[in-house]
């Protein structure tokens, strides 16, 4: 309903710049109006009277019902969905019309609107788990967003919207400013303001959120990890479950208590070994790959991510592995007589992972070995010729890209307490290769924000959960067409090329080689 | 690699100098092992070990008398049959890659899309009495459905996911293809469901035919002809006519051939076209031969699969596409028997999936340029 006459107005805009002169530009905005109103009133009138519901499942006629609004008589329903459709259209037209800035505010609003109505039980929980009493029956009577509240929100996206450049300019003005001494404090306190929010975030927002945020943040682990190899070195990895799986297996295999017990080691103990070892087969694998250039790469890697899937399936290594039976009774990570039990407990020991992981890939982003690695992305030939030693450079994204898949894998492992070759399937190297792409090749921004949005978003939606990859297919052409950068791409750097002035009692500036830049 | 001449290879051993330290060293150098990294050494342990591993499993399954002539030969007959669907595929890749450059990613999921429309035409005309009155026809008209949508979607495909990115860096255009392949894929989904779907039983199809010791389904025939009639067709489409020609010409040199007035984009449209066609007959023919049926993951693995044959076969090259589809489809059926088992691995049917694959990257290793193929450029991707 909302879909379809977005595209309609696009289109009229469209015919009316195209057209010769304005009322010629109307009657044919008119005409496609009708024409595409009569395309699906057809369409209705079709599954209505004959069912195809063996071929189309959703062609039901509940989908005529509720495209009809629920009149009767489908002519009647038809009218009416005209009518919305026209007037849902007049107002996209008129949106489309509208200043930029009025126009993001007004979309602002109504997606805030839209997603609070759809999570309202979410933020009902929430609310219930900090403040006593029903503060949820405040904003939603009976599931629904009460009116007043709509008004309210939509109404703070205006002031917001008013208020916040305005504050970005003070900052902005009056941050450099400063001295470097108080700089850094104030950089110092936002970054202690934000980790102390994350910490007490498990317990403002309840299990279920935790558990979301947790997974958010093992993908937001795999997407650091995989970004090393493709955002960083180019190198386009289509493999990268295979480090997941190794460090998902190592730690099942040592801990568990099941039927595949090795030695029930600590899981404290195990961590290390699982990275190590997520390493040493990213290593190995790098080894036979490593002079690939582009596509064929990622064919390979997608290879040997099949093939570690087949055979933790396969019956040959299931006295060890398991199977299809999986490994059952892997234990949770334990401090002592502290236990790691709920999702609450496990995201402090993701978080503390991502932020270990954020700080080494944010160094290394801006390491020799950093611009090393971007040197062979953009021209391997000249990176070669420019004395890089590609081979080694590269073998070395493969290699520290793997660390952080088998650390996701080994927390994974210990998270579910159970393990099955299904869960290391072509979908998670798919999944955190659109984190990447549709977040920003290279950015660490990009990587939050994509995790966020493509493994955070879908989980809250579970309604939508069937057209999650219909969504990530088109993601993907979109920002390979519209934004081959991202959403937020990589901040480009420019390395200046002569020496830096020295500061007195400076540390030499990091900036000033040139060799890649 | 090095340019020999500039590192002349002293022939005559000659005493043991300063310049010439010993004939270890000069042997050293003759074979160029001093000029080798540790790279080539690994790869170097790789192709050994995997030679040992086939010779060592097939030579002790064949002194273990494990299976008998006659069921080699079926298994070789389903090989083929299966092989053949892969060659058909794998044409669609090759003529793709070869004006493109472009691995297309959602090639497996236009052959899905064939199969799976036509299902629900196959499944009508059984209900209605059409496929017991005429099968042959019958059979041939779900080709031409098939072959159709899937040409549709080919065609639909390029222009949405291809076309906006023409001359831009080909990794842009893989993540393209990967965000085509998902849609595809979803949107067969939305339409169809998660369900499987058989296609009915053709009368006539479900013999065997005896030749010799060796029991040959009909289907296996069946399959195998109409790939080839398929193939033929192609052949002569693209050595005979005026558009083959301009394909060949455009994926000789794109540039020449739009100074000579070649229509490029209609090429390329042309070639998805073709591409798809083949894919959606593949995936008739692959509905009769396999009883599971079809769903709306199918296409990853045939599409895979496809790939490598292509590949093996020399990706960009026709006759490549034939040979390299047979020949994994026969090692693909006689691998787990002749040289898993022989290694004593047990359960070695499962791990076919994994022999594909593993030839996909060994080629890719080792042999990027396949059988009949030139040696890819080394284009920057």
């Amino acid at each position: 309903m909302v879909v379809l006459p977005r595209p309609l107005a696009g289109r009229g805009l469209l015919l009316l710049q195209q057209a010769p002169n304005r009322r010629v530009g109307w009657m044919r905005v008119l005409a496609a109006c009708l024409a595409g109103i009569a395309a699906t009133g057809l369409f209705i009138l079709f599954i209505d009277a004959v069912s195809i519901r063996h071929m189309f499942t959703h062609a039901s006629p509940a989908l005529v019902a509720y495209m009809t609004m629920g009149q009767e008589a489908p002519a009647a329903g038809l009218g009416l969905f005209a009518v919305a459709a026209l007037a849902a259209g007049a107002v996209g037209a008129g949106l489309a019309l509208m200043p930029a800035y009025w126009r993001n505010t007004i979309f602002m609003a109504v997606l805030l609107v839209v997603g609070m109505a759809l999570l309202s039980e979410l933020i009902s929980q929430v609310l219930r788990q900090i403040l006593n009493g029903r503060p949820d029956r405040l904003l939603f009577s009976q599931g629904a967003l009460r009116p007043a509240v709509a008004a309210i929100a939509a109404a703070a996206v205006f002031a917001w919207r008013g208020l916040v450049p305005r504050i970005r300019l003070r900052v902005r003005d009056r941050l450099p400013q400063l001295e470097p001494e108080r700089q850094r404090q104030v950089s110092l306190a936002v970054r202690g303001a934000g980790v102390l929010l994350l910490l007490v975030l498990p317990w403002l927002v309840g299990s279920y959120l935790s558990e979301v945020l947790a997974n958010v943040g093992l993908y937001l682990l795999m997407a650091l990890g995989l970004n090393i190899a493709v955002g960083l070195a180019g190198l386009f990895d289509l493999g990268y479950v295979t480090n997941f799986a190794v460090g998902a297996y190592l730690m099942g295999v040592l801990t568990n208590s099941g039927p595949q017990a090795t030695g029930e080691f600590n899981f404290w103990l195990v961590l290390p070994v699982s990275i190590l070892a997520a390493m040493f087969t990213g290593l190995l694998l790098a080894l036979p790959v490593i002079r690939m250039r582009g596509d064929y790469l990622a064919i390979a890697t997608m290879g040997f991510g099949e093939i570690i899937r087949l055979l933790a399936l396969s019956d040959w290594l299931s006295p060890l592995i398991g199977g299809s039976q999986g490994i059952l009774f892997i234990p949770k990570p334990n401090i002592g007589a502290f236990t790691f039990q709920t999702p609450q407990h496990l995201f402090y020991i993701i978080l503390a992972a991502s932020l270990v992981m954020l700080v080494v890939i944010n160094r290394l982003d801006l390491s020799l070995t950093g611009r090393r690695w971007m040197a062979i992305r953009d021209d391997e030939t000249v990176a070669n010729a420019i004395g890089i030693d590609t081979t080694w450079i590269k073998t070395l994204a493969f290699t520290l890209s793997a660390a952080s898949g088998g650390l996701a894998g080994a927390i994974f492992a210990s998270k579910l307490g159970t393990i099955f070759p299904h869960s290391f399937s072509l979908l998670i190297s798919m999944n955190v290769l659109c984190i990447i792409i549709v977040g920003g090749m290279g950015s660490i921004r990009g990587m939050v924000l994509g995790t966020l949005v493509l493994i955070g978003v879908p989980e809250l939606l579970r309604e939508f959960a069937e057209f999650r990859f219909l969504l990530y297919g088109i993601l993907l052409m979109a920002v390979a067409i519209y934004r081959p950068g991202g959403l937020m791409p990589a901040r480009a750097r420019h390395y200046r090329t002569e020496p830096a002035p020295q500061p007195a009692g400076g540390t030499p500036a990091t900036s000033s080689s040139a060799a890649s830049g | 690699m090095p340019d020999r001449s500039r590192f002349p290879i002293d022939d005559k051993p000659g005493p043991v100098t300063a310049a010439n330290p010993s004939r270890v060293a000069t042997l050293v150098h003759r074979l160029a092992l001093d000029r080798m990294s540790w790279v080539d050494v690994v790869l170097l342990l790789i192709r050994i070990g995997f030679i040992s591993a086939v010779v060592i499993g097939s030579t002790r399954t064949f002194m273990e008398g494990r299976f008998s002539a006659a069921q080699w030969g079926t298994l070789i007959a389903a090989g083929v049959a299966q092989g053949s669907i892969y060659s058909l595929i794998a044409l669609g890749y090759t003529l793709v890659y070869g004006i493109l450059r472009l691995i297309n990613f959602a090639h497996g999921d236009v052959f899905m899309f064939g199969a799976f429309c036509t299902v629900f035409l196959a499944i009508w005309t059984s209900q209605q009495g059409i496929l017991e009155r005429a099968p042959a026809i019958t059979v041939l008209s779900w080709i031409l459905f098939a072959a159709l949508i899937s040409m549709s979607i080919a065609v639909l495909v390029e222009r949405l996911a291809y076309k906006p990115l023409r001359n831009k860096p080909r990794l842009v255009m893989l993540i393209s293809a990967i965000g085509a392949s998902f849609f595809l894929q979803y949107t067969a989904r939305g339409f169809f469901s998660t369900a499987f779907r058989s296609y009915p039983t053709v009368p006539g199809l479900d013999g065997r035919l005896e030749l010799g010791q060796i029991a040959v389904p009909h289907v296996q025939i069946t399959v195998f002809a109409v790939a080839l009639a398929l193939m033929a067709g192609l052949y002569i489409l693209v050595e005979k006519t005026r558009i083959g020609r301009a394909m060949r010409a455009v994926s000789e040199n794109m540039e020449t051939a739009r100074l000579m007035g070649v229509n490029i984009e209609r090429v390329i449209m042309f070639t998805f076209g073709i591409g798809g066609a083949l894919a959606g007959a593949a995936g008739v023919i692959n509905g009769l031969y396999k009883p599971q049926g079809v769903s709306f993951i199918m296409g990853f693995f045939p599409g895979v699969k496809a790939f490598t044959a292509a590949v093996l076969g020399g990706i960009g090259s026709v006759p490549g596409a034939l040979i390299g589809g047979l020949l994994l489809g026969i090692f693909e059926a006689l691998g787990p028997n002749l040289v898993l088992t022989g290694l004593g691995i047990p359960g070695s049917n499962q791990l076919k999936d994994v022999i594909a694959f593993l030839m996909l990257v060994l080629i890719l290793i080792f042999r990027p340029q396949g059988i009949m193929g030139e040696a890819i450029k080394e284009e920057k991707a």
